[in-house]
């Protein structure tokens, strides 16, 4: 018996291998999930497709959230192969890398503009449209960083960005609440995959991550996915509106540890 | 010049990577246009590189590596010293 036996639902954001959402995937997978996953684009379908062949996923489609025709066409597709959903995560972000770099003071109207709609307002376009075919019980997720609390060099639009997402969440476990519906957002520590290499300094970023957080070393999408499984799953009943840290304990701390 | 085994280990990163024959991986071959590798392919190439040979490639550095023998060459500089 898994934990997801039964349930079903939709995951946007995989790119390949390396991917936080793969590691949902697997995660949700591994314990009796059905999968509906999506990508964008010709160069990322010959990625996804295979990885989500193996996992017998009975949906694989493409979808731009910032067309809200590509939305409808999705659930209109979920709602024919699964009829219900069980669980949405999203795992979807971007910003020019122009400007995931330097000054956040140089931000664009429109890199400004772009960010806000394909990392944050796609959350509340999805559920939107997903809304009536999530069961009571659901779980949506999101995937946060800690850019959107605190100054991280470089983030800067993606931290204002993550931050409405942020606030999305809880607005939307309040809307959705009444149903038994969960929203939470994982707030992941650094993990080296194809968006982070978008980010300037990300490496240095990285390294401090494992020196400063108190468990002393990086997270992995493995880790991402557990977590992921524990909020779909029936044992996070009561979890909702929250952010759920998968990062080793580093936003806790203040000063780094002089020890070593 | 980076050594056979070096020259090895790489060229099956790169077969592994861009789903071509190793027989077309020779040093005179560009990424992009001989073994038609997209600009994901090319991130996802370094990052492989980076962690098979335990090196770390800058972006500067990284977008100077175009062919199989800039990769060669940037880790014979690199990549002996931490082997």
């Amino acid at each position: 018996m898994g934990l997801m036996d039964g349930k079903r639902g939709l995951i946007l954001g995989v790119a390949n291998e390396r991917s936080i959402a793969w590691g949902i995937a697997q995660a949700l997978h591994r314990e009796g999930a059905e999968l509906g996953i999506t990508y964008v684009g010709e160069t990322l379908e010959k990625r996804v497709r295979p990885l989500a062949e193996s996992l017998g996923a009975p949906l694989i489609e493409s979808c731009d959230v910032n067309r809200d025709e590509d939305i409808e066409a999705l659930m209109a597709k979920a709602a024919e192969v699964f009829g219900k959903l069980d669980f949405l995560i999203h795992a979807i972000a971007f910003a020019n890398k122009e400007e995931l770099s330097g000054p956040y003071l140089n931000t664009t109207r429109a890199g400004f503009l772009l960010a806000m709609e394909v990392s944050a307002y796609s959350l509340t376009a999805l559920v939107k449209a997903a809304d009536p075919l999530l069961n009571p019980g659901a779980s949506i997720i999101t995937l946060s960083y800690h850019g959107a609390q605190k100054v991280m060099s470089n983030y800067n639009v993606m931290g204002v960005a993550k931050a409405a997402l942020e606030a999305s969440v809880r607005y939307l476990a309040a809307d959705l609440g009444p149903r038994g519906i969960k929203v939470n957002a994982i707030s992941a520590g650094p993990i080296r995959t194809l968006a982070a290499s978008g980010i300037t300094g990300f490496r240095q970023l990285h390294k401090a991550f494992a020196e400063v957080s108190p468990m002393r070393r990086h997270i992995t999408i493995e880790e991402v996915g557990n977590t992921a499984l524990w909020l779909c799953s029936d044992l996070s009943s009561a979890v909702t509106g929250d952010i759920i840290y998968v990062d080793g304990g580093f936003h806790v701390m203040g000063a780094p540890s002089q020890e070593d | 010049m980076a050594s056979p085994e070096v020259e090895e280990r790489l060229k099956k990163i790169i077969a592994e990577q861009l789903g071509v024959d190793e027989s077309k991986i020779v040093p005179s071959a560009s990424f992009a246009k001989d073994l038609n590798a997209d600009s994901l392919d090319l991130v996802e190439l370094i990052m492989s590189i980076e962690e098979e040979f335990g090196v770390e490639i800058s972006d500067a550095e990284a977008e100077k590596i175009l062919s199989v023998e800039d990769a060669l060459m940037y880790l014979d500089a690199h990549a002996t010293a931490s082997e």
